[in-house]
């Protein structure tokens, strides 16, 4: 199970454009932080969102670790994640 | 289905009035080719880093520089700034567009003796010339451009007693209203140094003085500079004319054009506010006219341009080694070409563009390059795309200075190539390996390991 989950209260469009309801605050994610924004939307695991980025991008389920839990770090400099 | 190109997930935050600074569109599209030439071919057959030059851009530059200064003065000839950059094949094709050779030490002097630039073609500047090189210099009737009164009694001695002729020129430098004043080479003018000169050469039947010489600095961003310049030497040239009767050949304004490189600190992109050749051209030509010389009577003028002709002709490919994030969030990326080749980012804010397509969105970032040093910093800030292992980079307007102050640091120079006019490449210097850096070392007996010691080790 994941330790952390993220805020409610978040709108993510399609072009990428975030808006965080209770704060008011507004962001921009490229195509692939999109993704895993709505795959954690919807409480999706980490393997969960492995396998859907990999059918998705151009890219190996080995490769994604690293920029996985180094955008899970930047959602949560934004406090857009919490911590359990 | 074809899969999505992967980018790195990334999310940036808007600040209010800075909207437009991250994660909005990316301005430059990539710059996937070079003179028609893929950058992932190129790296993937001479490697990464990689500099590459083009024998176009050289061309059209030094071409265009001839007819805009043709086009405002009647006779005018440039002279290659070998220091600027002086790998044979890029020096070959300024000779071919009809460019002397100026050159600031004995090695300089030989390499253009060795592309067959004629003696009376090279010009020999800079404080440092050895007896050896100035007699040299004298027997191939190069032009030689006296820095300072030691020089200039060496010359008369090695004419004395070789029975020889100089043809000489000064160097001067003087007030044009730029500052800091570059008073280190040559004589000044203003107290009276510079015709002092002038007249101990005029009183020596073996050294002819047939030109002047001065430049002003480099990367100089006022035309108006060199108005003052031309106008100072023009009525130098005259004065000596009217006191001497001797007849100055030629007037050499130097080099020192700014080129379309923005410097550290500068807001503006140097495109907006550097000068263009047309008013540098027309800068230095109303200062000789202003002299009014008879026609016949005007001199050459001589122009040792070098960053503003080859700059921008210039590319190094550089490849993503690693991304990382320092102590306080901000965004590194690790690339392969540091400052140990890429000399001129302690000035530059290089044009930096992804070398394929990316998304929209685009994020701060410092660029380090791959040597253990704390100084191995490309750029401080940048804004560019997420980027991935092994994408790719090309700096621009690298052709100036780096490929001659570059160094072997930590990591050895890598290859050169130069783009041909035909779209073929060649290969212009190789890549250095341990063998080239051994081959200059001595390793004293004493510390050889002889081979019988090495294998009762084993
Ligand atoms: C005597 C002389 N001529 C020409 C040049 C070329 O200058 P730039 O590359 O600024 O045009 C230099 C460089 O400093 C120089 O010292």
């Amino acid at each position: 199970m994941t330790n952390y989950h993220l805020q409610e209260n978040l709108a993510v469009s399609d072009s990428g454009f975030l808006f965080h309801a209770s704060t008011g605050e507004t962001f921009t994610v490229n195509e692939t932080g999109k993704t895993i924004i709505k795959l954690l939307q919807q409480k999706k695991e980490k393997d969960e969102i492995f396998s859907q980025l990999v059918n998705e991008f151009d890219i190996e389920a080995g490769l994604l670790e690293k920029d996985y839990e180094d955008f899970i770090n930047q959602l949560k400099n934004f406090s857009l994640i919490e911590v359990k | 289905m074809t899969k999505k190109r992967y980018e790195r997930p990334v999310i940036s935050k808007h600040y209010s009035g800075l909207m437009n600074k991250y994660g909005g569109r990316q301005m430059t599209p990539p710059k996937t080719h070079l003179d028609g030439i893929a950058v992932k071919e190129l790296t993937e057959k001479f490697g990464s880093p990689l500099f590459v030059m083009s024998e176009k851009q050289i061309r059209n530059n030094q071409q265009n520089a001839n007819r805009i200064f043709k086009n405002r003065y009647p006779k005018v000839q440039f002279a290659w700034s070998y220091k600027t950059n002086y790998l044979d094949a890029v020096c070959s094709v300024f000779h071919q567009e009809n460019s002397w050779a100026e050159v600031v030490s004995s090695f300089e002097y030989e390499k253009a003796k060795k592309l067959g630039v004629k003696g009376e073609h090279i010009i020999f500047n800079g404080p440092d010339k050895s007896s050896e090189a100035l007699l040299h210099a004298i027997k191939d009737t190069a032009k030689i451009h006296i820095d300072h009164f030691d020089e200039l009694y060496e010359i008369k001695k090695i004419t004395e007693t070789e029975k020889l002729k100089a043809k000489v020129a000064i160097r001067i430098n003087m007030d044009v209203g730029v500052y800091p004043k570059w008073d280190r080479f040559g004589f000044n003018l203003e107290n009276g140094e510079a015709w002092q000169a002038i007249q101990r050469i005029a009183s020596n039947k073996n050294l002819q003085l047939i030109g002047l010489h001065s430049h002003i600095g480099t990367y100089m961003m006022s035309a108006e500079a060199y108005r003052l310049a031309a106008q100072k030497l023009s009525l130098l040239a005259k004065s000596i004319k009217t006191d001497l009767g001797i007849a100055i050949e030629y007037l050499d304004l130097g080099g020192g054009f700014a080129s379309h490189n923005t410097l550290l600190g500068q807001y503006l992109p140097a495109e907006q506010i550097v000068p263009t050749f047309e008013q540098f051209a027309d800068a230095i030509a109303s200062g000789i006219f202003s002299a009014s010389f008879k026609t016949e009577e005007l001199p050459l003028l001589i122009l040792e341009t070098g960053r503003a002709l080859v700059d921008d002709a210039g590319f190094l490919l550089s490849t993503v080694l690693a991304n990382k994030r320092l102590a306080d969030q901000r965004r590194a990326i690790i690339i392969d070409a540091g400052v140990n080749i890429l000399f001129t980012s302690f000035w530059y804010k290089h044009k930096i563009t992804p070398a394929q397509e990316s998304g929209m969105h685009s994020e701060d970032v410092t660029l380090y390059g791959p040597l253990c040093m704390n100084i191995d910093c490309v750029r401080e800030s940048i804004v560019l795309p997420p980027l991935n292992k092994g994408d790719r980079l090309v700096i621009e307007y690298v052709g100036a200075y780096d490929m001659t102050q570059w160094m072997q640091f930590i990591q050895m120079r890598p290859n050169v190539v130069m783009i041909m006019e035909d779209g073929t490449v060649e290969l212009i210097r190789k890549s250095e390996n341990l063998e080239y850096l051994l081959d200059r070392e001595i390793l004293p007996v004493k510390f050889k390991k002889s081979s019988k010691q090495s294998k009762t080790k084993h």
